[in-house]
């Protein structure tokens, strides 16, 4: 520790590493102290007692003396040099939350089989189990230094149990009939502690044939969802199919196979796993939306080759305009429908990529498809296009306006795309309800639409009160004003 | 001591105490100079029931958070691993251990595991070699861990996921046996009332644990004069809806860890005359957020709408008070200014921190996707159909939520929910969020079922709503457990009852503050600990529900 002060005060200046030792007379603590009383007089009627009861409050809101400040905080102790202050830096970087595994549980046995499988470890635990049969006793545990280790062969099951839930050492290989390994099960599972259950349903595994375990079972619905679970948290797939089978259980079959899809990072992969779930005995219902997903994700990959190609060669005008953020590939549907209105607006049906086939291949609703358009065509302020998007002609060829989201919707996304007012107007006289018409037409200064709404409803007071909110001079005003001189119209006020 | 812990009407310090107590025993067990290795995970829990300095007074003087490879230097007798019984943390050990080995001068290794010892885990640490390695192996069951003075959880994230989707009712076992705790510090609980099937559970195995601890009379004079166990899943709604109150949004917002929560910093930067504010601070701003703190004590169950008012009182008692310095003439009377400055300070600073904190929840909830969210919310809580529409990619995460009882198809079959919010008056139009007169207020409209039926237990009695009760999903029951004549009470009249609540699968801090608020009335007779598997919100919990990669 003999760094100059110099070299102290660049350290606490270029990092952010905020150690500082226990040690009272350290020069840093009382650093520390003083630009804090400096940064925060607010909070310098802090004494210096080390009771908890107070808790000291460092820079960054941190409580001194809290558990993991004291990690740092210890940890910087042992670092000398610049260099191991980095190393630390480093290590003490991972204690703001994200490296360990995020629990599942802090509790239940289950969340302990999440074990990362690599290479020469075991694939599952039951595997290690099962790897080393000369084993005597399961789960057979060393016997610590100096502890006394009270075995005895006569245990009944429900001892065993007892003393397993303890964390005491038993065997188990001594239960050799099936009677007596469904007995100590049974215990097991009456003492609700998933621990002991799937210890016991470890040493059932190993020791019992596939059919008989999974028939035993069958009948023994809790014990049943513990081996389920287990299998799911260790990843042990092809038991579980198994079991699944055995069991009839064909949807959960289905679904469990399905699920290994989120596993698979390459997009052609995965399109080519999902193929291999269609036509599983999914529900009517998932059967059609895993078809859907398959021809999602194909799609997808056609139109992100496709696109990626056009953006870099650049000559494409919407690209060079506005380059893409992300890649489409495995988007939900409705973003996929989004960046197609966005880019391939005009296509043709008979193209992969263009809306209109998007919205036929996946029975997209109208209500989805207009909201999702308007949205994608008002942000690049393609005002024709949202024209058109509610213009229907009737077999006469009259033209009318119509918004199966209702016009209120179109007004407020337009408004959320910052439409000029102009364009809003227009919307908002087609807002059918007088009130909301009016409530819309304030809210987003539609001048126009609230003085012609007040004059059809020849109300002369609201209209005389509304004069005050438009500009002086304006032509709004000069609009009022010749209404209100009108000798045309008979107020109703 | 922890202070807040014991002014509510239960002293939670003696069970923080007890907890500390086994926590000293363990650490004296291996005697000499010790350095901790930590699960990172433990270090929230833990800060709740030990500072540093508890630790260093048992000759702790390192601490790391456990990491592959090799341990940093440390010159200590004994390296204590403090882990949860995870398969993948005994890999890490073992790498440290071994690498430790080979460096020279042996070391006494130790374990503890937290909440318990796990043969499987201990059966890892043989496999790869090292269990002999360890000279203590022990659990230390931190089952319940008090928050604050009216608050227990267990902070099991998995365990609504674990019982009510997987079957796996380990987590229950857990509260049973954090319950047993309880009992041995604060007395036998003669009444326990329950609704849900894990509630079932809890008490059976609660009954079956006495039974086994047949040697002892509790001879403590019971403290709670009954226990309520809820189930989650007999109310899935009240958790999605957003939480309005104060400490509620700060949650849903920003979401609040292990009492800890972590902000933006730019709104806290310290004001420095001269600075030109070009140090903006980069680090999230940690704050605790407990009832030790005065003003948070005050604002964090009320609606936020409620909050301006209370902050801009604050303000002016504040400043009206450093304006006193000006009329201290006499010695005395600065010398009283002064001893009473710490404490002036004190509440400045947190008026700032809470402005602050209001100030950013305020630029969310004025926000216009806020708005959309909470009319869609209230539509479906008072009735009015809203569509919904979801992508492909959530098909396993939907399957979870419909096993759950989160999504039901409607099918033909009768829809309960407008009986069930009739009977229960669930929706309330007139809301006082200024002064509330009913629990409604903590989600301006909508009162939590859960709460609700806490309520209508106290009074008049689960009786008048059979019908309701038998629409909700599971038992009800009630259980006795007999007391000896001389622990029976005798309740004073204008006394309240105690009652301990636990919400088996999570609780959420709107709840909490709906209880508290149930607790203050004058008349409402009963006043509520309440404990739980783990504080949640609507996000953390559906995010623990979502299907993701192995």
């Amino acid at each position: 520790m003999n760094r100059t002060k110099g070299d102290e005060e660049e350290y606490w200046n270029s990092s952010k590493f905020k150690a500082f030792t226990f040690d009272d007379e350290d020069d840093e603590l009382s650093q520390l102290k003083e630009s804090k009383r400096a940064v925060n007089s607010l909070r310098d009627f802090v004494d210096d007692d080390d009771d908890d009861d107070l808790e000291r409050v460092s820079w960054s809101g941190e409580a001194v003396g809290s558990i993991s400040w004291s990690i740092r905080e210890t940890a910087g102790n042992s670092g000398s040099t610049h260099e191991g202050r980095e190393q630390l830096k480093s290590r003490n970087s991972f204690s703001s939350y994200a490296q360990l595994p995020k629990p599942t549980s802090t509790y239940s046995l289950s969340s302990f089989f999440r074990g990362r499988t690599r290479p020469g470890s075991f694939q599952s635990l039951s595997d290690a189990l099962s790897d080393t049969p000369a084993k005597s006793y399961a789960p057979e545990l060393g016997r610590p230094k100096g502890e006394y280790r009270d075995y005895s062969n006569d245990w009944s099951p429900s001892d065993t149990v007892r003393r397993l839930r303890k964390g005491k050492v038993c065997s188990l290989e001594r239960f050799r009939s099936l009677q007596d390994k469904l007995q100590l099960l049974e215990e097991a599972v009456s003492m609700h502690d998933g621990n002991v259950i799937t210890a016991v349903l470890i040493f059932l595994k190993r020791t019992l044939s596939k059919d008989i375990l999974f028939r035993e079972l069958e009948v023994r619905q809790v014990a049943l969802r513990h081996l389920i679970h287990f299998l799911k948290e260790i990843g042990d797939q092809k038991l579980l199919l198994d079991l699944f089978r055995f069991l009839d259980r064909t949807e959960e079959l289905a679904l469990s196979h399905y699920r290994e899809h989120l596993n698979i990072q390459d997009p052609d992969k995965r399109k080519e796993f999902l193929k291999t779930c269609v036509g599983l005995p999914f529900s009517a219902e998932d059967s059609a939306h895993i078809q859907d997903h398959y021809t999602l994700l194909e799609r997808q990959i056609i139109i992100e080759a496709n696109d990626r190609h056009l953006e870099s060669a650049g000559q494409t005008e919407i690209f060079r305009k506005h380059p893409r953020k992300a890649s489409i590939l495995n988007m939900p549907l409705v973003t996929t429908l989004f960046y197609s209105c966005f880019y391939h607006y005009t296509e043709a049906e008979g193209t992969f990529s263009s809306p209109v086939n998007l919205k036929k291949t996946f029975k997209i609703p109208d209500k989805q498809y207009v909201l999702t358009a308007l949205a994608a065509r008002a942000k690049l302020r393609a005002w024709n296009d949202v024209d058109a998007l509610f213009t229907t002609k009737n077999w006469l060829g009259y033209t009318k306006k119509r918004a199966p989201i209702g016009f209120h919707r179109v007004v407020e996304i337009l408004h959320k795309n910052n439409a000029p007012v102009q364009i809003l107007q227009e919307y908002v006289n087609l807002v059918e309800d007088v009130d909301t018409k009016l409530n819309l037409a304030t809210k987003f200064k539609c001048h126009d639409v609230v003085i012609d709404t007040y004059r059809d409803l020849k109300d002369r007071q609201q209209l005389l009160a509304y004069r005050s909110k438009v500009d002086k001079g304006s032509a709004e005003e000069e609009k009022i004003d010749a209404l209100l001189s009108s000798s045309q119209i008979r107020w109703k006020n | 001591m922890a202070a807040h812990l014991s002014y509510g009407r239960v002293n939670l310090n003696v069970l923080r105490e007890a907890v500390r107590r086994e926590l000293r025993e363990f650490l004296d067990k291996c005697a000499g100079s010790k350095a901790i290795v930590w699960d990172e995970y433990l270090t929230g829990p833990f800060g709740l029931i030990a500072q540093y300095s508890l630790l260093k007074e048992h000759e702790v003087e390192k601490m790391f958070t456990l990491k592959g490879n090799r341990l940093p230097a440390a010159d200590v007798k004994n390296i204590i691993f403090f882990v949860r019984p995870r398969l993948e943390l005994m890999d890490i050990i073992a790498e440290n251990v071994l690498s430790e080995d080979r460096r020279g001068p042996t070391r006494d290794f130790h374990i503890l595991f937290v909440p318990r010892r796990s043969l499987l885990c201990e059966q890892r640490l043989k496999d790869l070699g090292v269990l002999g390695s360890f000279i203590h192996r022990e659990e230390y069951s931190l089952d319940l861990i008090p928050f604050d003075g009216d608050l227990l959880s267990m902070e099991s994230e998995g365990a609504f996921k674990e019982c009510y989707l997987e079957g796996d009712q380990t987590s229950l076992y857990h509260a049973a046996k954090g319950l047993m705790t309880l009992q041995a510090l604060y007395g036998t609980i003669p009444q326990i009332f329950g609704k849900g099937e894990c509630a079932r559970q809890v008490a059976n195995m609660m009954i079956r644990m006495k039974r086994e601890f047949t040697g002892s009379q509790n001879s403590i004079f019971p403290v709670f004069d009954n226990l309520l166990l809820l189930d989650r899943n007999v109310d899935l709604l009240t958790p999605l809806a957003t939480q309005l109150t104060y400490e509620g949004l700060i949650d849903e917002i920003y979401g609040i860890q292990n009492s800890y929560v972590k902000l933006p910093p730019e709104k806290f930067a310290p004001k420095k005359q001269g600075d030109g504010g070009k140090d903006l601070p980069t680090e999230a701003k940690k704050l605790q957020l407990n009832s030790a703190e005065e003003l948070y004590a005050e604002i964090r169950d009320k609606n936020f709408n409620a909050v301006g008012s209370v902050l801009s009182k604050k303000a002016k008692i504040i400043s009206a008070a450093f304006e006193e310095r000006h009329n201290a003439k006499t010695v005395g009377e600065i010398k009283q200014f002064v001893s009473q400055l710490p404490h002036m300070q004190a509440a400045r600073g947190s008026l700032a921190n809470h402005t602050s904190i209001a100030e950013l929840i305020k630029d969310v909830t004025t926000s216009e996707d806020f708005f959309d969210k909470l009319t869609v919310e209230q539509e479906f809580m008072s009735g009015i159909d809203t569509d919904k529409t979801y992508g492909y990619e959530h098909i396993l995460t939907l399957h979870n939520l419909e096993k759950a009882g989160l999504l039901k198809p409607q099918t033909g079959g009768r829809n309960n929910y407008p009986t069930i919010r009739k009977t229960l008056r669930l929706w309330m139009d007139d809301v006082n969020e200024q002064n509330p007169t009913d629990i409604s207020y903590v989600y301006s409209g909508y009162a939590p079922l859960s709460v609700r039926l806490a309520q209508l237990l106290s009074r008049p009695g689960w009786r008048s709503i059979e019908e309701v009760l038998r629409i909700l999903p599971g038992p009800h029951f009630e259980e006795r457990q007999p007391l000896p004549t001389g622990l029976q009470k005798k309740r004073q009249p204008g006394e309240n009852r105690v009652t301990l609540i636990f919400f088996l699968g999570g609780v959420t801090f709107a709840e909490i503050a709906a209880l508290r608020f149930l607790s203050q009335l004058e008349d409402g007779g009963t006043e509520y600990v309440i404990a739980t598997t783990k504080l949640m919100n609507g996000t953390s919990w559906i995010e623990a529900l979502m299907e993701k990669p192995f």
